[in-house]
């Protein structure tokens, strides 16, 4: 194996982007997942919709429509310039929030499954224990959700980190900031250096691999709770 | 089961249409897609051949080629690839030829940089400079050499944007996400949108000459079609449609010339 130090510069700044969206997206989908399973509102059905959008849109189309809508014209670019941070394509920021809308559907899923397969009653009981409304969160739904909790963080991490099509239509390929293993790959690629895009290549089906046997592995003790996904 | 008969018919025609039409499958890169579908339409008037294109980056058609990919035609976006098939010994001897030499603009979307593209790029006016992968894209190295002769090579580095490609790079400037971009001439005058005073022409002794090589791969040594549609290729009425898009043809003179 021959990585060099641009190899290891990509792999480095792609942990960091999946470690940031998936600490970001668990404390935007808890609230989310909650709302979505517990609600009766008409407004489920569309919103459970586009949550799932990503799972079925190419993701260049989903990087096209991020760059126009987070460049100097788009809304999303308006907004963040009128807030003085300028705009988001080829920023690592903007991969972080291009990622959140690509990754959101495996995190929000498992989490929603969760909470739904809980119920009413183990809350009901621990309000008539006295327990407010924070108090249950963590010592009711917290830990009886902990799997859906684990499957979320799993697949979200995995997830952005096998993104391409999004990062490549709004990256800009600078190097330490949006150059990510997945793009560096497909640069070997098409420069026709394969020995390199095989180390790198190699080094991403292993850490797939692991990470998904860690998934299952532990999907398997959790049998009991009901809480697979994927499978 | 009414509607399985239908969908079975429905591949049955769908098929024999395949093998009735007489089709050359041809590998274009990205930067020359616009004239080559007004090629395809002029070289169809006369000719029952119908040519089926596949438009892409030069790099992954040569890793699909040596994988056996049914193409029969490679328009590449440089020399480099064909010279590397030839060298892999799956292209039919002689057949290889420049069809067009590029030319670089450096363009802009921004209304209120037309007829300044030259002075905003020389002094560094501009948020983001959008140019083609070098290592991937020969625009891209035309572009580093570019600006390696105006001395801008250091001072602009920090605020690049690569494309894969030029048709990427075309969008980071078309979506108004980099003020600047460096393109090729026949994506601009493949639009008709596009006004004279928005782009640069990027004077041809600045860089190295762009040349685009075609060769006719050895599974399709026996094609007629993708033979006529190589004579339709030297042919004055090609060549013009080729200038008219913004590249260079010196076919006459350099016919042949590859082997």
């Amino acid at each position: 194996m021959s990585l060099t130090d641009g190899d290891i510069a990509t792999i480095w700044l792609t942990l960091r982007l999946a470690t940031t969206v998936t600490i970001l997206l668990l404390l935007l989908a808890t609230p989310l997942a909650w709302w979505l399973a517990k609600t009766h509102s008409w407004f489920k059905g569309p919103l459970s919709a586009i949550v799932a959008l990503p799972l079925v849109l190419p993701p260049t189309v989903l990087g096209f429509y991020l760059l126009l809508a987070m460049g100097p014209n788009g809304a999303i670019g308006q907004f963040t310039q009128a807030l003085g941070l300028g705009t988001l394509p080829f920023t690592f920021w903007g991969l972080v929030v291009a990622s959140m809308v690509y990754s959101m559907p495996f995190v929000v899923q498992p989490i929603q499954n969760a909470i739904e397969a809980i119920g009413n009653r183990p809350l009901e009981a621990a309000a008539t224990l006295g327990a407010g409304p924070i108090d249950r969160f963590f010592t009711v739904v917290l830990p009886l959700a902990k799997p859906g909790f684990m499957t979320a963080t799993i697949l979200g991490f995995a997830h952005t980190v096998g993104e391409f099509g999004i990062v490549l239509m709004i990256g800009g390929s600078i190097p330490g900031e949006t150059r990510v293993v997945s793009v560096q790959i497909y640069d070997h690629v098409e420069a026709l250096e394969y020995a390199q895009a095989h180390a790198l290549s190699g080094v991403m089906i292993v850490f797939s691999f692991v990470v998904l046997l860690l998934l299952y592995t532990f999907q398997r003790k959790n049998k009991a709770v009901g809480m697979t996904y994927g499978r | 089961m009414k509607s399985i008969k239908w969908l079975g018919l429905i591949l049955f025609s769908a098929f024999s249409l395949c093998t009735e039409a007489k089709s050359v499958h041809v590998a274009v890169a990205a930067n020359f897609s616009n004239s080559m579908k007004s090629l395809v339409t002029e070289f169809e008037k006369t000719s029952d051949y119908q040519i089926v294109l596949s438009f892409g980056s030069s790099g992954k058609f040569y890793a699909q080629i040596k994988q056996g990919a049914p193409y029969e035609l490679f328009f590449s976006a440089d020399q480099a690839k064909p010279d590397a098939l030839q060298k892999d010994g799956l292209v039919v001897a002689n057949s290889r030829f420049t069809y067009a030499t590029g030319r670089l603009a450096v363009w802009s979307a921004r209304p209120d940089f037309s007829n300044k593209i030259e002075t905003k790029l020389k002094k560094g006016a501009f948020n983001k400079l959008a140019l083609a992968n070098p290592k991937l894209a020969p625009y891209g190295a035309a572009t580093l050499e570019v600006l390696r002769y105006l001395s801008l090579l250091e001072s602009t580095q920090s605020k690049w944007v690569r494309g894969e490609n030029v048709a990427q790079t075309y969008q980071f400037v078309s979506s108004g996400n980099a003020d600047l971009g460096f393109i090729a001439l026949s994506q601009l005058l493949g639009t008709k949108k596009v006004k004279p005073d928005s782009y640069w022409l990027v004077p041809d002794y600045m860089h190295n000459a762009i040349k685009q090589d075609v060769v006719l791969l050895r599974s399709a040594e026996k094609s007629q079609g993708a033979k006529a549609f190589l004579d339709f290729i030297h042919s004055n009425k090609a060549q013009k449609i080729i200038a008219e898009y913004g590249y260079l043809v010196t076919l006459s003179s350099h016919a042949g010339q590859g082997l």
